[in-house]
Formats: C-alpha cells, structure tokens, sequence
C-alpha cells in the first residue's frame, strides 16, 4: 500500500466477468467511505481478448492507473493472465489465480506456446501466489457464471475490509433480482475463499 | 447500485460514475432537450446513458454529420444540445460543425468528442483539439468523471454566453474511468422555438462574409475568458524546479508521480490563456507542457515567446501515463530512474477474435477458402477482426463506409482486362448505413466491378450492439420503420439478379454464391441474414459434439475460426504418397457452443453430432 492507496489489478479475458467483479469490490470500498476509481474496458477487448480493470480506493485517489510494479492484489480468471500482469505487482504482492486453462485459437493452432508453469513462474518472480481451479469449482456448482462469485470469494481474506461485508456485496445483488440465485452465490463465495486457503 | 439506479441518483449524492455517464447526467441536469451521436468507442454510453433520462429526445443518427445537423437544427431553435461521438466521427461531422461556427449556437451546444488515446479501440488517434483552433471553438478538457460532469455544465454556460459551440474533449481514460461524482438536480430550459434569421442561418458567401469579423472577435473574447475562468487553476507546489502545464487525464499521472511539483492544469485550455502560463512560468525552473498527444499548446505557448519543453522530453503518441512520464522528468531533473530489474513473463497474444457462433465468421471462412482469387477491401465493424487468425482474409480497412470506394478505386486501377483476382468489398448492416450507400451508388453509377458482401447482423456489434434504422428498432427499443436492404441496393442500382441473400451458416450455399458473383463483371451484393449472438433476436440452439473416434485429425473444422472449437491433440502421419501431413484432433467446448451447425459443414468424416440425435432421444 502506498499512500493509503490500495491497488487491485482484475485480469481475465473478455467475457467472464472481470468488469463486475471489480465493480462489487468498488461498491464495498465506497460503502466503507474510501476514494474510488475503476478503469472499465470496452470496445474490442471484450471479443474473447484481454481484460484487465485497475482498481484504486483510499483517502484520495489521484490517477486511475495502477502505477507500474505497484499492485498489491492481482486477481486472475486465468493462468496465463496472470502472468502477463504479473510485473504489475509489487515484491511480496499477493496473486490469486483461477487454473483453469482457456487456449486462444492462436495457441490452439500452434502458432504459440502456452507458458510452461505460470504460477511457479510467478512464485520464482518473488509472489505470493494462491491458486486453485475456480472452474471446476463453478462447474460442480453447475454454473459457469459462478466464478466471478468464486473468485471474489478468494480475494475476501485479503481486503481491508470484514468477509461478511464482502460477501453482502456479492449477494445483495441477487437477493434484489433473482433472490434463487443468492444462495448459490453464498456457497460460491464460501467455496472460493475456502479454493484460496486451501492453496495458501 | 446498478449502472442505471446511479444515472438516476438524487441530487447532492455522491456516486460512482463513468466519464461518459457523467456527461450524460450533466447534460441531463442542465436541461437538454435533444442528444445525438452515432456509436463508437469510447463515446457509445454517453448517448446511451442521456437516453435512459426523460423528457428529451435522444437519437443514434445514421452517422456522425447527421447527428451533428440534428444537433445544429435544435440549437439553432433555442434548445440545448448534446452531441457525441468518438475522435473520428469528428472527420464525417465536420462539413456541418465548421460552418455552424460561424452562425454560432443559440440553445447551448456540446460537442463532446472522445479520443482514443493508446488506441485502444479505433484505426488512428488523431487529437480533437485540432478542431477547436480549425473551427474557432473553445475547447474543455476534464481528467477525470467529476471534471467531466462539472465541465458539460459549464460548457452550456459558456456556449449561450458567448454563442459558439463549445468542445468537450475527453479521451478513453476519461470515458472509461468510473470515479466519484457529486449529483445535482435537472434546471428547466425555456421552450425553444425557432426565430427565422436568414442573415444569421442562411450560409451564403454574403452573410458567411459579415459573420467572420465576429467569429474572430468571439476568439477574442474567449481568450480573455480563458485567462480567468476556473477552469484553469495552479497548484503551487512546493518543488519548484520543474513546473507542469497540462491538460485532461495527463494531470492525474503528472500529479501522481510528482506530487510536490508546481502544475498549471488548464481545463478550458483552448484559447490557450497565455499570460496566465506566462505569470505561471515565471515562479518554476523549467517549463514541462504535458499534453496527449499532439504539440498543440506547446506550439502556441512558443510561438508567444515561452520556453518550454514539451514533445522533445514526452512522447508523441499513446498516454501519459505514471511510468511514461516519470523517466524523462526525472532524467530532467537529474534523479536517478528506479527500474524494475525483474524479468518480463513472456505470454502469448490474446488478440479480439470473432465470438462463438459468430455469423461473420462463416463468411471469411468462405473468402479464406478463395483466398488467392480475390482481393478483400475491409470495414469498420467486428468483421474488420477477419483480418486475424485463422482467416487472414482482409486487404485493406481504412474508414467507416471506406470498403466500397476502396474496392472500386482497385478495381478502375488495374489494367483494363486483369481479372487474375475478384474484387470484393465487406461492410457490416449499420456501417452500410452510416456511410456505405454512397460507396455502393459510386459502384454501380461508375460500372464498377465489385462483389459486396453486406453482413446484415441486425445490430452495431463491435460497439455492444445498438440498434440501427435496419432494425426496425430505435435506440429505446421501440419500433421504427425497418430498411429493406434487398429494396435498397436495388435502388442504390444493382441488378435485381445481382442481389442474393444467403444464410451465413450454410457454408456450401455461401461459398458458391460468392464463387459465382465474383465471377460476373459487374457488381453484385451478397446479403447475409444471421443475427449476431450477443442479440436477443439470436436463438441458441442445442450444442454439438465430437465424436473423438470418428475424428481424422483433418482439422477442417478449425478453419471456421470458432473458439468453442478446441484442439485436444496434434500428430504427423506419413500419407501412401510419402507426404506428411499435420493432423489436428478437436472437441468441442459444449458450455459456449451455440448449436449452429458451421463446422459440421466442414467434417467429411461426419463425426460433428448433435441436435438431431439430443433432439430424437428428447422425443
């Protein structure tokens, strides 16, 4: 943390959820009376390419980009995300990463290699790295869409702010709209915070 | 708190805003009565934001230039105004915007026009301040959603003070940067009406001739606005060697990385308020102009005699970001640079590609199979991403509407008789629309021969999927009249014969379409009538399968591009005929596989299974 700043850097590919994740992680950090800014993405990025969000909240928050090498949290949806993001974060910064593969054709058709071991990558780098299949978690669940929930449920033990806070966040967006739904949310939530312990 | 539940929040509120819905709310507050854009990133949420509000019209027109008119025509009626569109919009627009300068607005109108500074999402990146010195209109740049919010209030202000349409300028950074803004309340406007004029509205060269004196006293006058409006202010800072004179989100990230140092941050910074960066010069050491991205105040602040550094230490293009700037201002000052000495992950590209299912991608799948017959003249639209892998089946993409010109401008090139390679243009259903009809009217009236496939997704994909006059939908999602596509190029002078329209997904039926209209020297338009999947007109249907025993490894399959199609194994096989072959064995991702039957046209050894079986045992 710099500055009372903190930085969370969302990473994943276009599609899974990475805007709304962040976007609840930004409703709990205003609810808590901080400074916010959340770059959004837009536009091509979200036809199955690369999605980052930065996250910054604290007293006041100045440029809404992560300075270089300056994120304490990356959370990733994929393996190979992480990486690519992975100098963002700051020595001794946390990674919490989904496993779960998703190849692009340009991998699938050869023309590219997909990284060897991402996460020991990662851990040689210097890195905290806490990772687990959040997809196979969401398949169990029997819904894709689960990970967004899963993955917010990894970051909740690692946020200036209470779990059950967090974890209100998640849900009281169901509990409004489709309030069948918040149950399987809260065991979502509870299975991705358990996912990150589990790999801590 | 949903998107729209914020746009709708009590005044006096704080909430979490996008710069684009920012505007929007402050347009909403200060009393618009008609906006208008044409979608494009990062400008689309502005419109769509202000058409979520009541009691005004709101309207995506067919392009830039008639949104600009319809905005022109309210104001010249009394009412305010917003107009929005992304930096090249501005080129379509700016035969309308150039000489509304000189009759000036009457109801207050914004031009607000984003740039898409680091290109994330446009063909160029050109700096929409130019506009404000071509047009002599003044320019407001916010840094961030509250500046953006405060600055479209203030730009009405400034608009009816002094009669001229003003420029908002913001860049994706602002546009898509959610921050903190206080909300206010909505302001009643008077009823407008229009007051006949000619002297003033009619733009013959008598009367054009008696507006310019004003036009340039009007320079004047904005100039010394500029000079003491608030919009423009210095933080003195206490490190006074280096002083910055900068604009729009470059301030953020100058402040961020040098927080103790002197900034003038302008935000009404065109007409550039020289005394005050004068006055401002005078207490710093050296003078630093941040500006994205073009030299503009920089040339104009030494032309008036200052010295300052700007492009000579800070790049030319692309964001000034925290990591951008802070190396060569610190080299300046003679500090040591910090470098991250640890090693860089190399990761493969994740370039956009077309989505599962993609109607698109049936099409360049046929154009890649004829790939060396023919010369593909591209668009702007999802369909520019045929360009990329596995189709490789684009030549050219330039501008909105650009394919048919371009296409026709090949054809006449070539020697009289070359006929080695078939000429084809592809233009999605809105960018036809936009721009696209005059290309098609220069074909035909011209005796071009083109073969133009017009990708009739029923939407403006690449955008996030707006409605469009071929539709049969306005921007509220209610009903307007549809266009008739087939009517309409016929009308535009194709043949009647020449018009086909083809169901995308049926690959053979496409294929000999194309092989058969690309053969006939004289133009032809392909009309393709899949809907894009991200629509709600889309129907998902039952997913299909591999059947991994019945799978060759032909891999005939991947060249339809489809990401539910995975590749599970590759292998070499020596042939009877001693040639190698690369094998590529697939499945397929049943989670986001639509069921639409593409690559089953494309398996010879019918192991792609699904509905028909699924379905029967249903039954």
């Amino acid at each position: 943390m710099q500055n009372g700043i903190t930085n969370i850097l969302v990473a994943g590919i276009g599609g899974q959820g990475v805007m709304t994740a962040t976007e609840i992680l930004a409703q709990l950090a205003i609810a808590k009376g901080n400074d916010v800014k959340k770059t959004e993405v837009a536009g091509m990025a979200q036809r199955g390419g690369v999605v980052n969000s930065h996250l910054r909240f604290g007293p006041h928050v100045l440029s809404p980009v992560i300075p270089a090498g300056c994120a304490d949290i990356l959370l990733a949806f994929e393996p190979a995300e992480a990486l690519r993001w992975s100098k963002e974060v700051r020595l001794g910064g946390l990674v919490l990463i989904n496993t779960a593969r998703q190849l692009p054709p340009v991998v699938s058709g050869g023309l590219y290699p997909y990284p060897e071991d991402p996460v020991g990558e990662m851990r040689r780098a210097g890195l905290t790295v806490y990772a687990f299949d959040a997809t196979a978690i969401a398949h169990e669940l029997g819904e894709i869409k689960l990970i967004n929930t899963i993955m917010l449920g990894a970051i909740a033990d690692h946020l200036p702010f209470p779990v059950d806070d967090l974890k209100e966040q998640v849900l009281s967006r169901f509990r409004a709209r489709k309030p069948a739904l918040a149950a399987l949310n809260e065991r979502a939530f509870e299975a991705g915070r358990s996912g990150a312990r589990a790999a801590a | 708190m949903s998107a729209a539940s914020a746009l709708q929040a009590p005044a006096a509120t704080r909430q979490l805003l996008s710069g684009n819905e920012a505007i929007a709310r402050a347009a909403w507050e200060a009393g618009v009565r008609v906006g208008t854009s044409y979608p494009g990133t990062p400008a689309t949420e502005i419109l769509e934001a202000l058409s979520m509000y009541p009691g005004l019209h709101t309207e995506f027109s067919v392009n830039e230039k008639v949104a600009m008119e319809v905005a022109i025509g309210a104001s010249m009626t009394g009412a305010r105004t917003i107009c929005s569109m992304k930096h090249v919009g501005m080129n379509v627009a700016a035969d309308a915007f150039m000489t509304f300068s000189y009759t000036g607005a009457n109801g207050g109108l914004v031009i607000a026009v984003a740039d898409d500074v680091g290109l994330s999402s446009s063909q160029n990146e050109q700096d929409s301040r130019y506009w404000g010195r071509f047009g002599h209109m003044p320019i407001l740049e916010p840094a961030d959603s509250e500046e953006a919010y405060q600055m479209t209030l203030a730009a009405f202000d400034l608009s009816e003070r002094f009669g001229t349409p003003v420029i908002l300028r913001t860049t994706t950074r602002v546009c898509h940067v959610k921050a903190m803004v206080t909300v206010g309340s909505p302001r009643e406007q008077p009823i407008a009406q229009f007051a006949p004029d000619p002297m003033r509205w009619v733009m013959v060269p008598g009367n054009a001739g008696r507006r310019l004196p004003l036009l340039h006293k009007r320079d004047g006058d904005l100039r010394e606005a500029a000079e003491i409006s608030p919009l423009n202010r210095i933080e003195e800072g206490t490190d006074k060697r280096v002083g910055f004179v900068t604009s729009g989100p470059a301030y953020l990230h100058l402040k961020e990385s040098f927080p103790d140092a002197p900034i003038l941050k302008l935000g009404f910074s065109h007409p550039v308020p020289v005394e005050l960066v004068r006055a401002f010069a005078k207490g710093v050491g050296q003078l630093v102009v941040a500006e994205e991205t073009e030299p503009l105040l920089e040339t104009e602040l030494k032309a008036a005699g200052l010295t300052v550094l700007g492009k000579e230490l800070l790049p030319r293009w692309g964001e000034l970001l925290p990591n951008v700037v802070t190396p060569p201002v610190k080299g300046l000052l003679g500090e040591p640079v910090e470098t991250d000495s640890r090693p860089t992950p190399t990761v493969f590209p994740r370039p956009p590609t077309l989505c599962v299912a993609c109607p698109h991608m049936g099409v360049y799948f046929a154009l890649s199979h004829m790939r060396q017959k023919v010369l593909i003249s591209g668009d702007i639209g999802c369909y520019t991403l045929g360009a990329g892998h596995p189709w490789m089946a684009l030549d050219t993409t330039i501008c909105m509407g650009a394919s048919m010109g371009i296409a026709l401008g090949m054809d006449k090139a070539r020697p009289d008789g070359d006929t080695k390679k078939s000429i084809v243009a592809v233009i999605g259903d809105s960018t036809f629309l936009h721009m696209g009809m005059q290309g098609l009217l220069d074909i035909t009236y011209n005796r071009g021969n083109v073969t133009v496939l017009l990708l009739d997704n029923r939407t403006t994909g690449m955008t996030g999927g707006q409605n469009n006059p071929g539709c049969g939908r306005d921007v509220h999602g209610e009903v307007a009249p549809e266009v008739d596509f087939v009517k309409l190029v016929e009308a535009l002078g194709v043949k009647k014969e020449r018009v086909r329209v083809v169901d995308p997904y049926e690959l053979p039926t496409l294929y000999k379409a194309l092989r058969e209209e690309t053969a006939i020297p004289e133009p032809s338009v392909i009309i393709t009538n899949r809907p894009c999947t991200l629509i709600d007109e889309y129907t998902r249907m039952v997913p299909f399968r591999v059947e991994d025993a019945r799978c060759t490894g032909c891999g005939a399959c991947t060249d339809v591009g489809c990401p539910s199609i995975v590749v599970t194994r590759r292998g070499k096989e020596i042939r009877k005929s001693g040639n190698e072959v690369e094998l590529t064995w697939v499945t397929i991702d049943t989670s986001t596989c639509t069921g639409c039957g593409m690559c089953v046209k494309t398996c010879g050894a019918d192991a792609i299974v699904g509905p028909s079986l699924i379905k029967s045992e249903d039954i």
